[in-house]
């Protein structure tokens, strides 16, 4: 039961950082874009609640960087600049900021002047995000043609299971280079984003897709599934409700393996400049954009990405031998 | 009972048609990687030419050309054709940069990355066995509860952050080079001196590979022990009185060996693929720099050679490592 607890709350935290991450319009006070070049590489604004006289305030102020550090007061769910929560829906609200001009530089400004909290929230917006797609594309790929193969059987089985063998042993990273050689290496952000995300989605479904077929060829002999196609039920009925359903931990402890190895494959990209450029951030571009001819002159805060990516990577290695724990104990039979 | 059934005819015809279908598989893959190579290549906007257009001290007529020269001008399989002799006859196409054939330039890189990887997998290996078997013996004490939690610590680490992390801790003590492979002037120094030159650079960058191959190998081995551990024949053994280092010798090693073969196969692959982002960060003149160089530049022979090269070191890791499945226990051929 304690360990169920330890389940939950890594997932409750995973799944905060991901909710942060897709509200980052929201969570960042101004645009990752919006330069001040009058306080380029400026330090992390302070926070006081004690202002000038000595009083104490429930509210921090922030020594202001612009107009020679007046103390101003934090606001909370202020108007700002607008964006757009995953090309849904538009707004202008933010959950804190200050009275303009003044700025609030939580962890101070890059050397355009742009806010680096902003750039940090929207840079993992950038790279969560391309992990959850690029991980549910590939998943959804192996899931369907995993069950073709287990639940048909004969030449489908045979084709997909020989081409999976062949894509098994491409040395992947090296395949998403030659991709992205021939693609143009000035796409746009966005282009760039979804290039990515579809090639990962492209160059991971082989290893998944073995380990449903297994499943599902187990699954389809058994009892409960003969007795419902033998009271009438169809391929897509059968494979929905009692075939598919046996493979969901399988999938889910896979899940917890390709997420953040295809962050880390973007971050990486952009990290070398051939995935997700300027001036949309995402981890790997900011990682790249330390100096590197002395990186012990870089501020303390220009890390923040090193932590979020060691903190967001072991979550899900922890989530995943848990995870794995979760179903060895329920004796789900977890395949992997 | 395992080799009265090795002698049997049917057995012999088995592992034959194994071993056949299993080469044809990886050749096939190869031709894979070769066809997806020139078609991402054929779909791509743009050619090494673009650069040149650019400038107006090149006529059109020399672009021409130049085109005609490269081979540019002519259709898909027309250029996979060319490309195919080229591999037959040794050269592998020429790189439009440097203007010589591809082989030997990739080559020299391929052995850099094979140096840095091998020993990464030797240093992960040889502290992954010892180790693994070591926590399988002791899970439930506190070292064995600290191995986990050290293990999940290192996991946590990518690649890549390790190897900032180790070159701004190199950078500080100043007791490693902070790239490349060789010291300035190692040409003059003795085959003793080079070859301590060497090391002294690859310290750093095997660091950064063998740490975390080692935190996922050691968890391997440690599964695989245990398994082993809880079977019948151990039990058997514990019986008869065999404890300590004998049982594990002679009793657990061997049947834990194979799901252990198997991993080590795919570690090869995934170590290529760590290596890449540590040569690109720690200046390892391998084939991720070179490779990246080339895409930049537009250099096709190069990148699908590096690509290729890439892909017979995958492929031949998987190919050994079935084999030495098979000398293990020849049933395998036999499913």
């Amino acid at each position: 039961m304690r360990r169920d607890k330890k389940l939950t709350a890594l997932v409750l935290l995973l799944l905060f950082i991901h909710g942060v991450a897709i509200l980052a319009g929201f969570f960042s006070p101004y645009s990752y874009r919006e330069q001040n070049r009058e306080v380029p590489l400026a330090a992390p604004t302070e926070l006081r609640w004690v202002d000038g006289r000595g009083a104490w305030h429930l509210r921090p102020l922030v020594e202001s960087p612009i107009a020679g550090g007046a103390l101003v007061p934090l606001r909370f769910f202020v108007r700002g600049s607008s964006y757009s929560v995953l090309g849904l829906f538009g707004s202008d609200l933010h959950l804190f900021g200050v009275d303009e001009p003044h700025r609030v530089f939580l962890l101070g400004t890059d050397a355009l002047g742009r806010d680096y909290f902003s750039r940090l929230v929207v840079g993992a917006q950038v790279s969560l995000t391309a992990g959850l797609v690029a991980a549910g594309l590939a998943l959804t790929t192996a899931l369907s043609l995993g069950a073709l193969a287990g639940y048909f059987g004969g030449f489908i089985d045979s084709a997909i299971m020989r081409l999976v063998d062949v894509f098994l042993s491409l040395p992947w990273i090296y395949m998403l280079l030659a991709a992205r050689a021939f693609l143009p290496l000035d796409m746009a952000p966005g282009t760039a984003f979804f290039v990515i995300v579809v090639l990962l989605g492209l160059l991971g479904w082989p290893a998944p897709t073995r380990i449903v077929r297994g499943i599902v060829l187990s699954a389809r002999e058994r009892e409960y599934v003969e007795a419902s196609r033998g009271a009438g039920a169809g391929h897509l009925h059968l494979l929905r409700r009692h075939i598919l359903p046996q493979a969901y931990s399988a999938i889910a402890i896979q899940a917890t393996l390709l997420v953040p190895a295809y962050m880390l494959a973007e971050v990486t990209l952009s990290y070398v400049g051939l995935g997700v450029g300027e001036p949309l951030p995402s981890w790997g571009n900011m990682l790249a954009d330390l100096p590197r001819g002395s990186l012990l002159g870089a501020e303390p805060w220009t890390f923040a990405p090193v932590f979020l990516l060691v903190g967001v990577t072991w979550l899900y290695h922890s989530v995943l031998s848990s995870l794995g724990d979760h179903y060895s104990r329920r004796n789900l039979g977890a395949t992997t | 009972m395992v080799f009265h059934r090795l002698l049997t005819v049917g057995f012999i015809q088995s592992s034959v048609s194994f071993w056949i279908g299993r080469i044809a598989q990886a050749l096939c893959a190869l031709f894979a990687v070769s066809i997806l190579a020139f078609l991402f290549l054929e779909l791509a906007p743009g050619d090494y030419l673009d650069r040149m257009r650019l400038s107006p001290q090149i006529s059109q007529e020399t672009l021409e050309a130049m085109r005609v020269q490269y081979g540019l001008d002519r259709p898909f399989v027309a250029r996979y054709w060319t490309w195919l002799g080229a591999v037959v006859t040794g050269t592998w196409g020429y790189s439009f940069a440097y203007g010589i054939a591809v082989a030997p330039l990739v080559w020299g890189r391929v052995m850099n990355t094979l140096v840095l990887g091998a020993s990464a997998l030797a240093v992960a290996w040889a502290l992954a066995l010892p180790v693994g078997v070591w926590w399988a013996t002791r899970r439930s004490t506190a070292a064995g509860f600290s191995m986990g939690f050290l293990t999940s610590v290192i996991l946590g680490f990518p690649e890549l952050i390790l190897a900032l992390i180790l070159l701004v801790l190199a950078e500080r003590s100043g007791a490693f080079p902070v790239g490349g492979m060789r010291s300035i002037g190692a040409e003059d120094l003795s085959a003793w001196g080079r070859a301590r030159d060497l090391l002294w650079h690859l310290v750093l960058p095997v660091t950064t590979l063998a740490l975390p191959a080692f935190a996922m190998l050691v968890r391997h081995v440690k599964a695989a022990v245990e398994d082993v551990m809880a079977e019948t024949f151990v039990l058997n053994a514990r019986a008869l009185g065999v404890t300590g280092r004998r049982l594990v010798l002679h009793h657990v090693l061997r049947p834990a060996a194979n799901p252990l073969i198997s991993i080590a196969g795919l570690s090869v692959a995934s170590l290529l693929s760590g290596s890449f982002i540590v040569e690109v960060v720690m200046g390892w003149p391998g084939l991720g720099p070179f490779l990246l160089e080339a895409i930049r530049a537009r250099d096709v022979h190069v990148v699908i050679g590096g690509v290729m090269c890439s892909a017979v070191l995958v492929i031949a890791g998987g190919l050994l490592t079935d084999l030495v499945l098979y000398l293990n226990d020849p049933r395998m051929a036999a499913r």
